[in-house]
């Protein structure tokens, strides 16, 4: 008996069992499946620490309208079997309404799910796949969130056939085992049906990583030089052959040593240029950085952030790296520092980072995160804007040339080899306006001047950040807190309470006048993020001569900060 | 200086620009930039094709000094750099420089790996065994009983031979050659500029200052006693055994240089998000 159910806007579910139960590739189906009846959805996975074998979590928010965060609770939590599932426990907090579903096979489910008050309503997957000739368990477990969320079964088929395309007996056997897992569903007598679809629009299905190596292509990238580390790696899998289709190139280097270093010597023959690491590489790569700010050679650092210091947790999210993207390199080093604010945006983000760091001729750093590179949503078709590379090139046999020299707004145009006429050496030498190395305190003021000038020499218009609301309370935040503390105002919208959301994209430089104007009218503002020591309250202070009273919320990774977290601070605020 | 824009019959003099060194007078890396230019002038090429990249160090202040494109980085990755110039422009030839510190302790990775990628660029070594630009301490080919203020009574450390590593590691062109004659050192150059994929010349260039010593390097130096060879067996028992003043083309293999590999199917920018769209 299925009791009749509230239709809901939004359900999170999640999907666990050891290596090898098929979990994600059940999730990666689901979210599909979710996609084509219309819906918007975000995947996120959590994985053990074995190389292969370990527990998994696929976890699910799938909505009618986008998600940009994941929501405060699971309503339902299905396991093909427990393993060391309990792991994750903070990483799936369920509540009373929740379902949890297992095998009884299996055992029963590890005390932690059930104090929540959750019901646990067993069902036998294993046996059930059984009894279809080639049919898996995950396979049952797909049909059965499927048919406890109300996806049509149209949608479940259209997402098993699309990843199965070679068709055959396989296929047949996991159509039927969804199939009986629908089955199961309707047993149980609890649902959690979706609302109906919104209209239908032009829509991705991509992780974080993909739609900024996209961006990076868009903006005009023909060079990676690349070293693995998670959870970059996958950015620079998806470039590998998409690079090649545009005729670029992709090379694995030795270390992230040599990848900064190929990538500066690339753009220095004229080829826009980028690699993408994370916290430890980043590291590896500051002395470098500061030769590209030097002698001014545009390239693009797509930081990945994980949980740091140190090699931390490295599947899991932070926002620890601002301080070393910001003020890492020794020297006075002006260069740029950009932020995306959800999946989608990475494509933007670093789209602009590379027309901005060509148009600069300045390396920028794009400070994603493991939340956004791995994650996997249903977003909107990204806006085509129309950044691209818009490096200022020297003519050939220019009378005399000078690379550095000390142009109004701080843009020299640059010598490409190859060019007659102009030849020059790059130098990470302070030099004069030639690039000859100087030492003299007047070429060393000029350089500094002119290197520092170039990043106050345009106007980054409206992208600089995401302006949202009114009132006379802010939030201000930036990467990915952005979407919970969206959702965290539209809950308090329901409540009575307004406000104003500042999520900020360009970091570096930092447009004190701008974020002045936008804060217009606030009186008190809370700061959020997700890093221990408060890196970007520090950074606000620091930058930044802010007219109002602020508070700070911040917490370390991996935990996600959730929108129910932001909204009780909204409100106890809005009292206080 | 007055050469048609298209030219290459140019002269070695040409190649030399006029930013006076910071060498010592005496430094063995005068007569490698006579050599580098000469080998330019040799190869017929033009200046603005030619790119010369280097790290930190003596003679990794090269570039500057010669009228091609320069790329003067920072210490240890002038093969890094160099080897991303090439593959996104392997229109250019692209010539790496540097000293023994730069090149074997700080940079050792990047070397080993530059021999075994095999990207179609020549390294020019110029080996003093000392750290010069920070006054005379010892480097990885310096020998271990070498006094020294940071190693007092020598570090106690055999030598690297980077010859050997390059033979191991994959080089396709392995020479040593002795600033004592530019001459030679210049047909070095050009041979393994010609040489397709990671050329690697280690060239005995002294140290006046630190290593006055190894001015008698001139009188020890004689030509290889035998003819370059193709077999990496034969090459490294050559290299093992030979007594480090041997000049010439030790080893010159046949190696692919490395090229990635173009797609077979190109696209234009707006097809590749046909992948993400629902």
């Amino acid at each position: 008996m299925t009791q009749a159910a509230k239709a809901m806007t939004s359900v999170s579910v999640a999907l666990a069992g050891s290596g090898g139960a098929g979990v994600m590739t059940a999730g990666n189906m689901l979210l599909e499946a979710a996609a084509q009846a219309g819906y918007y959805g975000l995947m996120t996975r959590s994985s053990g620490p074995q190389i292969r074998g370990g527990e998994a979590a696929a976890m699910l928010r799938i909505a009618t309208t986008p998600c940009d965060s994941v929501d405060d609770r699971y309503q339902v939590l299905a396991a093909v079997d427990w393993g060391n599932v309990a792991r994750f426990a903070a990483e799936l907090p369920l509540e009373a309404s929740s379902l949890v579903v297992g095998d009884p096979a299996q055992g029963e489910p590890p005390e932690v799910f059930l104090k929540s008050g959750a019901r646990y309503a067993p069902v036998t997957l294993k046996a059930t796949a059984k009894k279809i000739p080639g049919g898996w368990p995950n396979m049952v477990a797909l049909g059965l969130l499927g048919g406890l969320i109300g996806l049509p079964a149209a949608a479940l088929r259209a997402a098993v056939e699309k990843s199965m395309k070679k068709g055959g007996d396989a296929l047949a056997a996991s159509l039927a085992a969804v199939q009986a897992g629908v089955g199961e569903a309707a047993k149980i007598g609890v649902r959690y049906p979706l609302a109906p679809a919104p209209a239908r629009s032009s829509r991705w299905l991509v992780t974080g990583n993909q739609a900024a190596g996209y961006g990076a292509i868009r903006g005009g990238v023909r060079f990676v030089a690349a070293y693995p580390i998670t959870p970059a790696t996958e950015l620079l899998e998806w470039m590998a052959p998409a690079l090649a289709q545009v005729g670029g190139t992709l090379v694995q280097a030795e270390d992230e040593l040599a990848s900064i270093n190929m990538i500066l010597g690339a753009s220095y023959g004229g080829v826009p240029s980028l690699t993408a690491t994370s916290g430890p590489g980043l590291s590896l790569m500051i002395e470098a950085l500061g030769l590209g700010v030097a002698a001014e050679i545009p390239i693009v650092v797509v930081d990945v952030m994980r949980t740091g210091p140190s090699t931390g947790i490295a599947t899991k999210t932070e926002q620890a790296d601002l301080n070393i993207a910001m003020y890492g390199l020794h020297g006075d080093a002006p260069h740029l520092v950009l932020a995306p604010n959800s999946v989608a945006d990475c494509l933007l983000t670093t789209q602009w980072a590379t027309h901005l760091a060509e148009t600069l001729q300045v390396p920028a750093i794009v400070l994603s995160d493991q939340f956004f590179g791995q994650a996997r949503a249903v977003v909107e078709r990204p806006a085509d804007v129309s950044f691209a590379g818009a490096r200022q090139r020297a003519e050939p046999d220019a009378a005399d040339y000078q690379r550095y020299a000390l142009t109004p707004t701080g843009v020299s145009p640059m010598a490409i080899p190859g060019t007659p006429g102009i030849t020059y050496t790059a130098d990470g030498l302070e030099h004069g306006e030639r690039g000859t190395p100087s030492s003299a305190a007047a070429d060393h003021l000029a350089q500094m001047e002119k290197r520092a000038r170039k990043l106050d020499s345009i106007d980054y218009g409206e992208h600089w950040a995401e302006i949202e609301g009114e009132g006379e309370l802010a939030v201000i935040t930036w990467g990915s807190c952005t979407g919970a503390v969206r959702e965290a105002f539209a809950r308090a919208k329901a409540d009575g309470v307004s406000g104003r959301l500042l999520s900020l994209r360009l970091m570096s430089p930092a447009q004190p006048q701008r974020l002045r104007r936008a804060l217009q009218g606030v009186k008190r503002a809370l700061v959020v993020e997700q890093s221990f020591g408060g890196q970007f309250m520090r950074y606000l202070r620091g930058e930044y001569d802010l007219p109002c009273e602020l508070t700070s919320f911040r917490k370390p990774g991996p935990l996600p900060v959730r929108p129910d977290e932001i909204h009780r601070k909204i409100l106890e605020w809005s009292r206080a | 200086m007055n050469a048609p824009a298209t030219a290459t019959n140019l002269k070695p003099q040409q190649f030399k620009s006029d930013v006076k060194p910071v060498w010592c007078p005496g430094c063995g890396d005068y007569t490698v930039l006579s050599s580098i230019t000469k080998a330019l002038a040799a190869l017929e090429v033009r200046p603005e094709n030619v790119a010369v990249v280097s790290g930190i160090g003596c003679s990794s202040r090269i570039p500057a000094y010669t009228t091609c494109y320069g790329f003067h980085g920072v210490h240890g990755r002038a093969l890094a750099a160099a080897t991303g110039l090439k593959v996104a422009r392997p229109d250019l030839t692209v010539i790496a420089a540097g000293g023994d510190g730069d090149g074997y302790s700080i940079g050792g990775n990047h070397f080993l790996h530059a021999c075994r990628r095999n990207v179609d660029l020549t390294y020019i070594v110029m080996d003093n065994r000392v750290y010069g630009m920070t006054k005379g301490q010892p480097s990885p080919t310096t020998e271990p009983d070498w006094d020294s203020k940071l190693s007092p009574h020598g570090t106690g450390l055999r030598e690297f031979h980077p010859l050997v590593i390059a033979l191991a590691s994959g080089a396709n062109f392995i020479a040593r050659a002795t600033s004592s004659d530019p001459n030679g050192t210049a047909d070095l150059i050009t041979q393994a500029v010609r040489h397709p994929g990671f050329s690697f010349i280690e060239v005995l260039s002294p140290c006046v200052t630190f290593r006055p010593e190894q001015r008698s390097w001139k009188d020890m130096v004689h030509p290889a006693p035998v003819e370059p060879t193709d077999d990496p067996a034969r090459a490294a028992r050559r290299l093992m055994t030979d007594d480090g003043f041997n000049i010439g083309v030790l080893f010159a293999g046949h190696r692919k240089p490395y090229r990635p590999e173009a797609s077979a199917s190109p696209k234009r920018v707006a097809e590749l998000e046909a992948e993400f769209v629902l």
